[in-house]
């Protein structure tokens, strides 16, 4: 036993969790190949993707530096920024491709809404881990007001997909943290009732069109239905053994729209087929699996919901992208994480999976 | 804010809480999962064979190919329609860097019209910029060389060459050959009918007329295909596989462009038509008729001013030839002479008395001879040699229009000769049946009497009279006209074998010589009406004149060619053949308000035994 705390401890001073490291290496391995194939084989691009990369994992390294407590004390000041950036990008923001989500800051243009992707589970997670557990309604209701505050003002941007990615992050806090199954069921039918409002006048004309879209995609097979059925053909004629690495004639011959960011799970599918489709999910299903052991064993509170939530909207991501390049779900913007092109969405998450790596040695060293 | 006091934490109990909601966490992932999976398995495993097909139909395009139009040759092997590369300036957009400057500097070197540009332009709005336009067509050679010299100053800049259609001796040969143009929506949709659509993908241009259109299936080949790969914009990738097209077969005719010549240049100005036959099988010598035009003007699309100019009162559009209707006139009168002859109604010996005129007891009318003061006696050989009209009057109202109708139509009149082009009018052969169909009116005896030489209601087209010719020269042997002699696909030559009608039969094949002989008397004899025209020939030819009113002279009146306006002169007609022994060929003339058809057809037989001296029949009994 003492042998083998000994040979672990290497990562554990490093606060690296190395099953999850190793899962993580082998998605980014995957992801190069994917994004080589999908990006015609373009150099430049895979130096920048891989750069991302590097940038990505030493995000991941300096967070599982940060101790719980130390991250427990900038929750407040790292949500209010965050919310300010809010703010001001819907105020002063800089638009592209209709949408205003950057933020100019002079040498490098920002969005904020990826700050929150992390800010939010940790407001609430902090919020609600200092009472006890289950939350009291009081509680459940400023718990609540935390996730919806920031959700709100992303939608407005219009950002849908990163709107329900952080909604859904402290949503997954209450839930972890032990909401009870009545009001559960009693909210989800309150989600059902006000959705018919929410199409009305929630919702914008090209999120409207992508649901309509999503539910017969062959009625608009040149416009916005497009993507969809190109994807589903590419997905398709993957077959079981896949066309073979950078065979995709979906891909290759650019048929398949956005196919190294949102789409590139359908390049995957149609190089690799069922087979590497059956790789991909494993390798998730480890890495959620390890991120909820690790939540599991968390110290305190914080830690317990905070993993979690991460964990289980890392989850969202993978379901959201894959549902939606296969005809289950509406074109929402959200990439295939880990192995989309996109550099911020990577760097996001990957500091998230050093937080949990923070929260898996942190145990670790109060054990010893 | 409100501080609230927490009791003591259960961290067991909060744990457990937890792990109990991580653990359903996890199983709702796992559905998830199985969801994503499932919908997966249906796309990937069941439904793969569909996406397999749409993702091949997005990726594969299959390029047809046109395939090389068959030449025509003449009977001595010169071309007659051939396929010449034509020279179009292309533009690849994406290629040039500043269009306009471009276009400015390109219009220095080859003339470029304002409409030119502004189709381009309008062009490349609607296509993809790799996609090559064409800036201007047809090119001649100075434009080529001028721009092939300049031509690294205009990157995007291409010359493209196609095949098109062209007719070397332009209007000498129209109506037999007729032309290409471009294919049209009806067209395409007659070929969807017919199920030959998908030949025709590649193809700009289709038969219209004359031999290209009634050869349309042999001449155009078989189209080929290029299986190439695309991307989602349409450029190509790759070549995947490839069909070459199969060209058409070649034809070679009958027809003899010398002597088309020959005929063009003896009708100039006149409106009238020449054909020449091959006595021994029926094969079309020459088919000429006048005005003609030239048919490379239709092969790029014929302009409106060009085409208006067409329509002209001389109608040089009509295939005369084939579609004039003309009143046989005298030339009917050997045929004539021999139904009269099978029929008993008059023998060889026997002769009449021709005061000039024809008359039938109780009937005011008189139907005049040519001869004011009449032909004296006459026998049924002086009555051809010098057209006597009473003789075949009084023949004619005694055969009755039944006889006479039966046997002319064993002789082609009244029917489509069978050439081989569509444009053909069957013309009237007139009969009982007919005249009750046309005017609700029953047939007069004295409708008869012009029948007898060939006017009345009777009309035919010069095909129609130089096969009822050839009919009687080969003494009741029916070969039909045809233009076509040989398909020829690369070493594979079929020889067309024009399939012989049923032969005229008569109750005594004498009576044939007795026709023959007056028309080579028409040409020998001094009182011939066609002996000056032939003189001196070193052949030995006959034939029949024939004279054809085309307003009716009232009673009394007498007809004076001077006072008569130019288009109600008579039309002339000449049947000829030669050598008389073993006629080789038949020449029929028909000239409309005009004369001098026998001259013409001496011309014809001069150049085509100067041409064929084997076919003078030297040792001839006269």
């Amino acid at each position: 036993m003492t042998a083998l705390h000994d040979k672990r401890s290497i990562w554990m001073r490093m606060h690296l969790d190395l099953p999850l490291l190793i899962a993580l290496l082998i998605m980014m391995a995957g992801s190069i190949m994917v994004v080589y194939s999908a990006s015609g084989q373009e150099s430049s691009m895979m130096i920048r993707h891989m750069t991302r990369m590097g940038g990505a994992i030493v995000a991941m390294i300096v967070l599982a530096q940060f101790s719980p407590a130390t991250l427990k004390r900038l929750v407040i000041p790292l949500y209010c920024v965050g919310l300010l950036m809010l703010v001001g990008v819907l105020l002063f923001g800089v638009s592209s491709k209709g949408a205003q989500r950057w933020l100019n800051l002079g040498v490098t243009r920002f969005q904020p809404a990826e700050l929150m992707k992390l800010a939010v589970p940790m407001m609430v997670a902090w919020y609600i881990g200092r009472n006890n557990l289950p939350p009291r309604p009081l509680h459940l209701i400023i718990g609540f007001m935390i996730v919806m505050l920031p959700t709100l003002l992303i939608k407005e941007q219009p950002d849908l997909g990163t709107a329900i990615l952080i909604a859904s992050s402290g949503i997954f806090v209450l839930f972890l943290s032990g909401l009870s199954w009545r009001l559960i069921g009693f909210l989800s039918s309150i989600v059902a009732l006000a959705a018919w409002p929410f199409w009305h006048y929630g919702m914008h004309d090209y999120q409207k069109q992508r649901v309509l879209t999503f539910l017969d995609p062959e009625s608009d097979p040149l416009g916005s239905g497009y993507h969809i059925i190109q994807s589903k053909i590419a997905i398709g004629s993957g077959g079981i053994e896949g066309k073979g690495w950078l065979l995709g004639t979906q891909s290759q011959l650019e048929f398949l729209p956005e196919r190294h960011t949102d789409f590139i799970f359908s390049v995957l599918s149609e190089e690799f087929g069922l087979f590497g489709v059956c790789v991909l999910l494993s390798l998730y299903l480890f890495i959620i699996g390890r991120g909820l052991y690790i939540a599991v064993n968390a110290q305190d509170a914080f830690g317990k919901l905070l993993a979690g939530a991460l964990t289980l909207t890392f989850f969202v991501y993978v379901f959201v992208n894959i549902g939606m390049v296969s005809g289950l779900l509406p074109v929402v913007g959200v990439p295939l994480p880990l192995i989309s092109y996109g550099g911020t969405s990577m760097v996001t998450l990957m500091a998230g999976f050093g937080i949990i790596m923070s929260i898996a040695t942190d145990k670790r060293m109060l054990l010893k | 804010m409100l501080k609230h006091r927490p009791t003591i934490r259960d961290h067991s109990a909060e744990a457990n809480l937890f792990a109990r909601r991580a653990f359903v966490g996890f199983v709702f992932v796992l559905g998830l999962v199985a969801v994503l999976l499932s919908n997966l398995y249906t796309i990937q495993v069941e439904d793969h064979q569909d996406y397999q097909t749409r993702s091949n139909d997005n990726r594969i395009k299959v390029i047809p190919i046109a395939p090389n139009r068959g030449l025509i040759y003449d009977r001595n092997g010169v071309l007659l329609a051939e396929n010449k590369p034509v020279y179009n300036l292309e533009v690849i957009p994406e290629e040039v860097d500043d269009l306009d400057e471009s276009l400015d500097q390109i219009s220095k070197i080859i003339a470029i019209t304002e409409q030119d540009k502004q189709d381009f332009l309008k062009d490349i709005k609607h296509t993809r910029r790799f996609k090559s336009q064409v800036l201007k067509a047809r090119l001649d050679e100075t434009e080529v060389a001028k721009f092939s010299v300049n031509q690294h100053k205009f990157p995007g800049f291409s010359i493209e060459a196609r095949l098109a259609r062209y007719y070397p001796f332009g209007d000498t040969l129209t109506h037999a050959l007729g032309y290409v143009a471009k294919l049209n929506r009806k067209e395409l949709n007659q070929l969807e009918q017919e199920d030959r659509a998908t030949n025709y993908r590649a193809t700009h241009d289709i038969g219209k007329l004359g031999i290209e259109k009634y050869y349309e299936e042999t001449l155009h080949g078989k189209v080929g295909s290029q299986r190439v790969e695309v991307n989602n914009r349409g450029r190509v990738i790759r070549t995947l596989s490839m069909t070459q097209p199969q060209p058409g077969s070649d034809l070679v005719l009958t027809l003899d462009v010398g002597l088309q010549q020959i005929a063009q240049h003896a009708l100039k100005d006149m409106r009238g038509a020449v054909v020449v036959m091959d006595a021994k099988d029926g094969g079309v010598l020459a088919l000429y008729s006048n005005p003609s035009y030239d048919p490379n003007l239709f092969v790029h699309g014929i302009s409106s001013k060009n085409y208006k100019a067409l329509l002209n009162q001389d109608r040089p559009l009509i295939n005369r030839t084939t579609q004039g209707r003309y009143a046989p006139a005298s030339t009917v009168k050997p045929l004539m002479a021999v139904l009269a002859l099978e029929e008993n109604i008059v023998n060889e010996s026997t002769s009449m008395w021709d005061p000039g005129f024809f008359e039938i007891r109780n009937v005011e009318h008189k139907w005049r001879d040519w001869k004011r003061w009449g032909h004296g006696h006459v026998d049924v050989y002086k009555a051809i040699e010098e057209s006597c009209d009473t003789y075949f009057y009084d023949a004619a109202y005694r055969l009755g229009i039944t006889k006479i109708s039966d046997f002319m139509a064993r002789f082609g009149y009244g029917d489509l000769s069978g050439i081989d082009i569509h444009e053909e009018t069957t013309a009237i052969l007139p009969s009982k049946e007919w005249k009750e169909g046309r005017f609700k009116e029953s047939w007069w005896p004295g409708d008869t009497i012009s029948v007898g030489i060939g006017q009345g209601y009777w009309t035919a087209t010069p095909i129609q009279i130089a096969n009822a010719t050839n009919i009687l020269v080969n003494r009741g042997i029916n070969h039909p006209p045809h233009l076509v002699q040989v398909i020829k696909k690369d070493s594979d030559i079929t020889q067309i074998n024009n399939e012989e009608k049923p032969p005229v039969i008569l109750k005594d094949p004498r009576h044939w010589q007795v026709s023959l002989d007056a028309m080579h008397n028409t040409v020998q004899k001094i009182s011939g009406t066609a002996h000056k025209a032939f003189k001196g020939t070193n052949y030995d030819s006959a034939g029949k004149t024939g004279t054809a009113q085309v307003v009716s002279i009232a009673q009394g009146e007498r007809y004076d060619a001077e006072s008569l306006k130019e288009r109600q002169r008579d039309n002339t007609i000449y049947v000829g053949f030669a050598p008389y022994s073993d006629p080789k060929i038949v020449v029929s003339v028909v000239l409309e308000n005009n004369h001098g058809g026998i001259q013409i057809a001496r011309q014809l037989m001069d150049y085509y035994f100067a041409a064929n001296p084997v076919n003078l029949a030297r040792n001839e009994t006269p």
